[in-house]
């Protein structure tokens, strides 16, 4: 068992970590202050190759690994919570279910403007009375000739209203499942511009406050009969796995903002005096940022785990599930424990931990919250 | 058009300076990065060849790890890398340097070469102008501009309070500032590639019309006396004066100096 990176991951590592530092980190606070989209460093990373990094070069693609994505995602996240979900959610939740799940046609007409970030993806499941409970679906697509009918909305979704690209879940149907009535849910490509299809409220948001959360909105949306992603009926399959492969991306946002924290703090205890000595020098400080870093590097074993689970397996729910709620947690016990060590100033706007506290809470929250990962988890072990 | 351009292994300036006991740098032992002026002439090149179509084709010259920068500089877009590496080599000053890259590159067929103005580590400047002195080619130093017309080459060489516009006819050798340009990102599917591609690896033995007394440490006429890390300054001179007297004081010590 080898732990240490191969050579063109560690360059890899270094290109995102010189991109980080140079293009995104100086535009971090301000993202996060005025609730802007950042449009600019979006088109620089779509000119870098940054918007499809694991996807196959005949689709336009880098031609990567989901590792190195991983480590795309960790350290645009080590500097700013924004950037890092706005790639998770272009990549993982659209571009992957249809280099997953679409036909050969649909791979052509969509990834390579995806991939080469020409154009941008997002996906809806949400909807107000469907979060956890996704087959509490109201959304639904009615077959009416050659076009599927769109009525309902989602909501908080992710590069609403910047992505062209919308992976849509919606109810196609009633079928029977062991004498029970369910429904049927299927998955559709809907593109930004189809009439019928608008733009509900921007929510204002804790954290990741530059990205861009929408409710969706659907009016009589009539999207062409091919635009069916997968088959009929098979949408919350499709929504599932893919939330497997976003949920590695979102446990590399965590990872990335517990590092950040991480790596702020320790500069910070060195400079920061009280008594006379640097903070570093007291034993409490020691210990806190020994228990940081311990969980930041259990959490990248775990992340950069379930990243090669998704490279070699078919199915990778439990290291997907195990990576998300751990790094999570560890984000959330980082942050906290940075702003605590920067005292006063760990409270104050001005100081980067504040910001990456409030950006690492969402992470146990959206892509399945720390519950539905024990779930998977849990309903893994007891099988 | 063939561009052939020489790029440098040298410490990262963030990381600690190490050195022999001769008073040559450990380049082991140090963090590496690719000299910047380098990087700027290897992003002149890769201009070029979006622009003009062109093969670019790095060289460079340094321990087996220096295949590092080499692999970055395909990430970035070059086509071809070659790695001249050999014990013989070791300690070379600007002179055994130039020297090897000459009977490297005299094997390759090239219109343009470019080198870096100078490397962070010896700050030299020379070893761009000794190569093109050793193959018998017109030099452009200081280059922040570049442009091709038919078989020439159009030049902005930099100067301190202007510049100069020359033209020379092709091959000859440009040396390039980091102010030419931004060089771009690697890709990360350059990476990939990269790691993908074989880098051709040169000894002594494939160098062309070079003279062993030529090469490496016993080929160097430069000896260092003592080398050492950035010897801390002073404390400084803390003077308290009104807004005018301050502006008199620094003028005249800048005077004094010869600064000004």
């Amino acid at each position: 068992m080898d732990f240490s990176l191969s050579k063109k991951h560690l360059m890899a590592q270094k290109l995102f970590r010189s991109f980080a530092e140079n293009e995104v980190k100086p535009l971090a606070q301000e993202t996060d202050e005025t609730e802007e989209f950042p449009k600019v460093t979006v088109e620089k990373m779509a000119k870098n190759g940054f918007l499809g990094i694991p996807v196959p070069k005949e689709y336009g693609g880098q031609g990567c690994d989901p590792l190195t994505y991983v480590m795309c995602v960790e350290e645009l996240a080590k500097v700013c919570g924004t950037t890092s979900v706005i790639v998770s959610a272009h990549t993982s939740l659209c571009i992957d279910p249809i280099l997953t799940y679409g036909t050969e046609e649909q791979k052509q007409k969509y990834v390579p403007d995806l991939a080469s970030g020409r154009k941008l993806g997002a996906f809806g499941l949400t909807e107000p009375g469907a979060g956890t409970d996704a087959q509490g679906q109201q959304t639904k697509a009615v077959l009416d000739g050659d076009e599927w009918v769109l009525n309902g909305s989602k909501c908080f979704i992710t590069n609403g209203k910047q992505a062209d690209v919308y992976i849509i879940i919606a109810v196609t149907g009633t079928i029977e499942k062991r004498g029970r009535k369910m429904k049927e849910i299927s998955a559709f490509i809907v593109e930004k511009g189809t009439p019928g299809f608008s733009f509900g409220t921007k929510e204002k948001k804790m954290g990741i406050r530059g990205s861009s959360t929408y409710e969706l909105i659907f009016t009589d949306c009539r999207i062409p009969k091919d635009n069916l992603l997968g088959k009929q009926g098979k949408g919350f399959s499709i929504a599932m796995h893919t939330l497997d492969g976003g949920r590695i991306g979102i446990a590399a946002q965590a990872l990335g903002l517990a590092e950040g924290a991480l790596e702020t703090t320790i500069k910070y205890v060195k400079e920061r005096k009280q008594f006379g000595r640097s903070i570093s020098q007291f034993q409490n400080t020691q210990f806190q940022l020994a228990d940081m870093a311990t969980r930041v590097e259990a959490a990248k074993m775990l992340v950069y785990k379930a990243a090669m689970a998704k490279a070699t397996q078919k199915v990778y729910s439990v290291e997907a599930a195990m990576a998300k709620l751990y790094a999570a947690e560890v984000a959330m016990m980082v942050t906290t424990k940075a702003v605590q060590l920067h005292g006063g100033y760990g409270y104050i706007r001005e100081y980067d931990v504040e910001r990456m506290m409030r950006d690492a809470k969402i992470t146990e929250i959206y892509e399945g919250t720390s519950e539905v990962q024990r779930m998977v988890i849990s309903g893994n072990i007891l099988n | 058009m063939k561009i052939v351009v020489c790029i440098k292994q040298v410490p990262d300036t963030k990381g600690g300076v190490k050195f022999n006991p001769d008073g040559t740098l450990d380049r082991g032992a140090m963090l590496a990065i690719m000299n910047p002026d380098d990087k700027a002439g290897l992003e002149a090149a890769l201009r070029l060849k979006d622009e003009y179509g062109a093969e670019v084709t790095v060289v460079t010259m340094g321990l087996p790890k220096a295949d590092e920068v080499l692999r970055e500089a395909l990430a970035m877009g070059a086509d071809k890398g070659i790695l001249v590496t050999d014990r013989v080599l070791g300690g070379a000053d600007t002179w055994a340097t130039s020297s090897t890259l000459a009977g490297a590159i005299r094997n390759l067929e090239y219109d343009l070469i470019i080198t870096g103005r100078q490397a962070i580590d010896g700050d030299t400047a020379q070893v761009g102008p000794q190569i093109s002195e050793h193959l018998d080619i017109p030099v452009i130093s200081y280059a922040q501009n570049i442009k091709i017309d038919g078989e020439n080459v159009i030049v902005e060489r930099q100067y301190e309070d202007r510049y100069h516009v020359l033209k020379a006819k092709m091959p000859c050798l440009i040396t390039a500032l980091s102010e030419l340009n931004e060089p771009r990102y690697m890709t990360p599917g350059g990476i990939f590639d990269a790691y993908d591609a074989e880098v051709t690896v040169w000894g002594r033995a494939d160098l062309k019309d070079v003279d062993d007394s030529n090469l490496g440490l016993k080929g160097s006429p430069t000896q260092i006396a003592k080398a050492s890390d950035k010897v801390r300054k002073g404390a400084g001179e803390v003077v308290k004066l009104d807004p005018q007297e301050s502006v008199n004081y620094i003028m005249s010590k800048l005077t004094e100096k010869h600064i000004i």
